[in-house]
């Protein structure tokens, strides 16, 4: 009897195996997966070979024979795809990096602001919020582009003491220069900073130790730019300003920030901007009423409690939903595409359809999207640790 | 159980289309529609009349097509594609045959894989700017802000006009035909740039006409026809001679309004060639014998598709110029139906 | 007698006083909720300014010098805004370019939505539970409806458009995202390493990139992927994309839903013998899903706001319509009108879906207690 049943036994057994179990279930998921993927594979090098198509990254070396407006480095109709791409990339940067400083600046002015015990502040903030959360942002960048371009036509142009000019192209502003000479003003800043760095330590030793605040910040400051400064006026100003001037269709000259920039840095950071305000609410939300009427108690002012005290703990409680905030205002910057600026998406699709290599600059979209994703969450991470720090 | 199988069986095959690629005619006929790419919105080429159908210069040599194959000019699904989807669209099956003012280049027919059938409109890229700029030509325009349309070749051609000539401008990219003519009416730009055809449709879009000019230069051949895939010689045949015949039609003297009682036969060999009274030109391709009258009865020949669509008497108001009929001293020439 | 000298009577107590003035009243208010102190009344004479500048001139366009009859841009002869198209076109909007005679099969779908949700939504109507196998049908209803088969006129989906294109395409994404979300969020706490690796390279894979990215993906690359002989329409490409989308973010809302859920809840279910399979779905799902509504919703509303984005594959949702319509030469011009209604469109859907999500997250905080 036994003997009969041994194997079907043993097949009982190892389903009842958790580990068992489980290791057939991983096999069964790889194995899965992979004729999965090996369909795909397959698939796709049969369509390609039947359009004639071939797969490769050779294409970045080719010429791309398009201009673009906007452009970190140098770049003409001669350059290649690859440095389209580059040129793509920076701008992504560039509006990511600029949105996020302005979406925090704003979200946290917003979210104070929106406890604030002024009636009609805190309820055209609370207005701000849900209008701005609960309409797409695709359409609030074509609300501000639309905007924008309704600003004075260039012969009209806004004219700030001649020298800068404002228009629906944008803004054009005096560009600097820079001379011989100007290395030591470079090495001023980076002096200044070194110094700020170290008195800003110094002053928390000496806080830590003594209880005396010292103007750390203010001191830092001065050092950054007041250094910079002397310097410069010592070495004799070694930067000549490029000033645009008109020209027939336009203003010559300068550099120009396009209304398109604008247009998205505006949309995406209200838009993010709103988001946030609602976590640094919560997050203020979060720290127990106890600690206000503790920082009250020994006579703090109403700004340094929420400087000193609330925020510092609420930060906890904010950062890892800021992360993803970050994450979504990048991810969104992609919808540039919708009114011209020339972002990674934009340029990317201009070269999917010159050269035709879609596969290739799908990749490139996704891998660069998901490296700068997981390298924001890796700083974020990174921070979220040393303010966890502090907690004792 | 069992009910719920088949309705997910029914959502399936309404959704998926599993089609046997033994050839695109076949598939054509078992889907008992043809699939047909059209621009997303260009005036007089493609766009929606008030009860949202898709009709224009276009649509009309899709519903020819449609209409020489299935027999009933209705059978067209139109999808509408922009200027990055187009080719991958065509190339992997979503649609049969691609009308969308594109250009016939050596990369595309060569590299992409396509095979263009011939061209219907003999464009051209030039310039719009308004008057007041106080220029006469494009090659004054040094410096200034040209709107222009992403993921065309015009993109390319402007690069180069510029570059020959030596002189500087600042690109603005635009997604679509209407956003650049909000553009270019903001002033956003100094200039506009597309084929003639489309700059004088979006001429007629604005409110003060006079105000505006294209300037003489034409910077570039942009010679625009249907294209299909490559590979498939059967489906290529049907497309161009549908163009053809409207051609054909067009030189004959075959309309709209005529081309049922001509059908029954004329004293013109090669009118009854085409529409069938003679010969067996329809079985060659694979179709019936009345192809060539379905498709013209579907809009009319090539002549009165243009002034239907693109003509002096509509908004657009373009003339035949060398699009006209080589007979008129155009460029427009089918070969012979025999 | 002594006891009453002892004791003072009611007379001698101070006479009640009524509170200062500036703390009652109208200007008490005033004085409290806006002129409290120097930052505070700056801040207020600032917001009164903000609202003088731009409410009085918003509503003269939008209401008191606006236009609202005609036949083109042209009827349209006040300063304000011109709302004439709206009776011409609210069909195009709504219905995009579905057949006319059918559109009955749309509203039909939609007005069924309501009675599929109520079910899911509010848990103390009578009669729910049988609700829930109608709210489990729905799709398959609604598919059927709009599509067509079973008698219905078949109508293929390059006709969605407008509205009920946003719709579609945002419900059939929650709708389909929620069983996989499930299934990411499990395998994401699960202990087998290659699940869970999968399940964790999934979501971090579909979060970390743009959904415009995925679109494109959908609209030029899916067909490439799929065997030769195989093509399927645009919209369920969309819909497929989409889906594995929010099928990541739903991850994460089910993740801190199972979170949530204290561990002897597990230990307990695993003390009555519970498999791992029904340990989920009879004990852990139910609890983790509830408290997992409002983000299931603000997913919803996120990804119903995304479905714009449909417009860069040329697909015409409202936002695409609205665009098109301003480029009819008849319509010329009127973005600002196309853009506020379809804003307003948005904001009155989302606003309501974001109120019931912030209600129930409330009532649940209290019912933790």
């Amino acid at each position: 009897m036994a003997v009969t049943e041994s194997s079907s036994f043993q097949v009982r057994r190892i389903w009842t195996d958790e580990r068992a179990r489980s290791a057939i279930f991983q096999l069964l998921t790889i194995v899965g997966l992979a004729a999965l993927i090996a369909i795909m594979v397959s698939n796709t090098l049969a369509n390609l070979d039947a359009r004639g198509l071939d797969v490769g990254f050779d294409f970045v070396g080719d010429p791309a024979f398009f201009d673009i407006n906007q452009k970190l480095i140098n770049y003409t109709s001669q350059s290649t795809f690859g440095r389209a791409l580059i040129v793509g990339l920076l701008n992504t940067l560039l509006v990511s990096a600029m949105g996020i400083i302005a979406a925090t600046i704003i979200g946290f002015s917003a979210g104070v602001l929106r406890l604030s015990n002024n009636w009609i502040v805190s309820r055209m903030v609370t207005v701000y919020v849900e209008i701005t959360r609960n309409v797409p942002v695709l359409l609030q960048i074509i609300f501000w582009w639309t905007i924008l371009t309704g600003l004075p036509k260039v012969r009209d142009s806004l004219s700030l003491g001649d020298v800068a000019f404002l228009n629906n192209r944008g803004i054009r502003m005096p560009a600097p220069i820079l001379e011989e000479g100007f290395g030591y003003v470079l090495i001023a800043i980076l002096v200044g900073f070194v110094a700020a760095i170290l008195v800003g330590r110094w002053a928390k030793r000496r806080q830590d130790e003594t209880g005396e605040a010292f103007p750390a910040i203010w001191t830092g400051l001065g050092l950054i730019i007041g250094l910079p400064l002397i310097v410069y006026f010592l070495t004799g100003s070694p930067v000549d300003w490029d000033i645009p001037e008109r020209t027939r269709f336009n203003y010559r000259g300068g550099f120009n920030v396009t209304p398109e920039l604008i247009a998205l840095w505006f949309a995406l950071s209200t838009y993010t901007g709103a988001f946030i305000s609602e976590i640094v609410r919560s997050g203020i939300l979060s720290v127990s009423k106890g600690q206000t009427e503790a920082a009250s108690a020994i006579g703090l002012r109403s700004n340094l409690t929420m400087r000193k005290i609330i925020l510092p703990q609420a930060l906890r409680v904010i950062i890892p939903p800021l992360t993803s905030q970050y994450l979504n205002l990048t991810k969104n910057s992609s919808l540039a595409v919708a009114i011209g600026y020339q972002d990674l998406v934009s340029i990317g699709g201009t070269v999917l359809n010159q050269s035709g290599q879609a596969i290739e600059v799908v990749a490139i979209w996704m891998f660069v999207y998901l490296s700068l994703s997981l390298m924001t969450s890796a700083f974020m991470n990174w921070y979220n640790r040393r303010i966890a720090l502090v907690e004792r | 159980m069992k009910i719920a199988w088949t309705f997910l069986g029914a959502i399936v095959i309404a959704l998926f289309s599993f089609t046997a690629h033994a050839g695109t005619l076949d598939d054509v006929k078992s889907a008992g529609v043809l699939k047909c790419g059209i621009n997303t919105g260009l005036p007089g080429f493609a766009y929606t009349d008030d009860a949202g159908n898709w009709i224009g210069f276009d649509a009309a040599y899709c519903r020819a097509v449609a209409a020489a194959v299935l027999g009933d000019p209705d059978k067209v699904e139109y999808h509408n594609l922009t200027g990055q989807q187009r080719f991958p669209a065509l190339a992997s099956g979503e649609i049969d045959v691609l009308s969308r003012n594109t250009t016939w280049t050596f990369s595309r027919d060569v590299d992409l894989g396509f095979t263009f059938i011939g061209v219907s409109y003999y464009d051209g890229q030039g310039f719009i700017g308004r008057k007041s700029l106080g220029i006469k030509s494009a090659t004054e325009l040094d410096g200034a802000s040209v709107c222009i349309q992403t993921g065309t070749t015009t993109e390319l051609n402007l690069a180069d006009f510029f570059r020959v000539n030596g002189m500087t401008y600042e690109p603005v990219p635009i997604e679509t035909n209407e956003e650049a003519r909000i553009a270019y009416l903001a002033e956003r730009c100094d200039v506009y740039t597309t084929d003639a055809s489309g700059l004088a449709a979006t001429k007629t879009t604005f409110e003060d006409g006079d105000a505006h000019m294209v300037f003489p230069e034409i910077i570039s051949k942009e010679p625009l026809g249907p294209l299909v895939r490559h590979g498939d010689d059967q489906w290529a045949d049907i497309a161009r001679w549908v163009l053809n015949a409207l051609i054909n039609a067009e030189e004959l003297g075959v309309t709209q309004g005529n081309v049922s009682s001509l059908a029954g036969g004329s004293d013109n060999p090669e009118i009854n060639r085409m529409l069938g009274s003679e010969g067996s030109l329809g079985e060659m391709l694979g179709l019936s014998k009345t192809w060539a009258v379905a498709a013209i009865k579907a809009g009319g020949n090539y002549g009165e598709i243009f002034e239907r669509y693109l003509g002096t008497g509509t908004a657009l108001g373009l003339e035949r110029g060398v699009n006209a009929l080589y007979t008129n001293g155009g460029l427009i020439y089918a070969p012979p139906m025999r | 007698m002594t006891d009453q000298s002892f004791f003072r009577s009611q007379a001698d107590l101070l006479p009640e006083r009524s509170p200062p003035p500036a703390t009652t009243g109208v200007l008490g208010w005033v004085r409290g909720n806006l002129f409290s102190s120097w930052l505070n009344s700056i801040l207020t004479l600032i917001g009164l300014y903000l609202l003088w500048i731009i409410i009085p001139p918003a509503l003269d366009w939008a209401f008191f010098s606006a236009d609202i009859a005609g036949d083109d841009r042209f009827a349209c002869t006040s300063e304000g805004a011109c709302w004439a198209w709206l009776d011409q076109r609210y069909n195009q909007f709504l219905y995009g370019f579905y057949p006319a005679d059918q559109r009955w099969r749309v509203n039909i779908a939609l007005l069924l939505l309501i009675p599929a949700l109520i079910p899911l939504l509010f848990d103390k109507v009578p009669g729910a539970k049988i609700g829930r196998w109608f709210s489990l049908a729905y799709p398959f209803v609604a598919t059927i409806l709009l599509v067509g088969g079973f008698g219905f006129e078949s109508v293929p989906t390059n006709k969605f458009g407008g509205f009920m294109l946003n719709i579609t395409v945002g419900l059939a994404g929650i709708i389909l995202s929620l069983p996989i979300g499930i299934v990411l969020a499990l395998g994401r706490r699960s202990n087998m390493p290659v699940v869970r690796i999968l399940s964790v390279a999934f979501i971090e894979i579909f979060r970390g990139v743009p959904l415009i990215t995925l679109l494109f993906t959908a609209a030029i690359l899916l067909p490439i992927f799929m065997p030769p002989n195989v093509s399927f329409d645009l919209v369920v490409r969309v819909i497929v994309v989409v889906t594995a989308f929010s099928s990541a973010y739903m991850a994460e809302v089910i993740r801190g839903g199972l979170q949530a859920i204290p561990r002897g809840q597990y230990e307990a279910a695993q003390a009555l013998g519970l498999g791992y399979w029904r340990m989920m779905a009879l004990i852990i799902l139910p609890q983790a899903l509830k408290i997992s509504i409002p983000g299931i919703v603000n997913t919803f509303i996120g990804l119903f706001k995304d479905t714009t984005l449909v417009i860069v594959i040329g697909l015409f949702d409202i936002l695409n319509i609205g665009k098109s319509m301003v480029s009819n030469p008849d319509w010329l011009g009127l973005s600002a009108e196309a853009y506020v209604f379809v804003a307003l469109f948005f904001f009155v859907v989302c606003f309501s879906m974001s109120r019931y999500s912030s209600l129930l997250e409330k009532r649940l905080d209290t019912e933790n207690r």
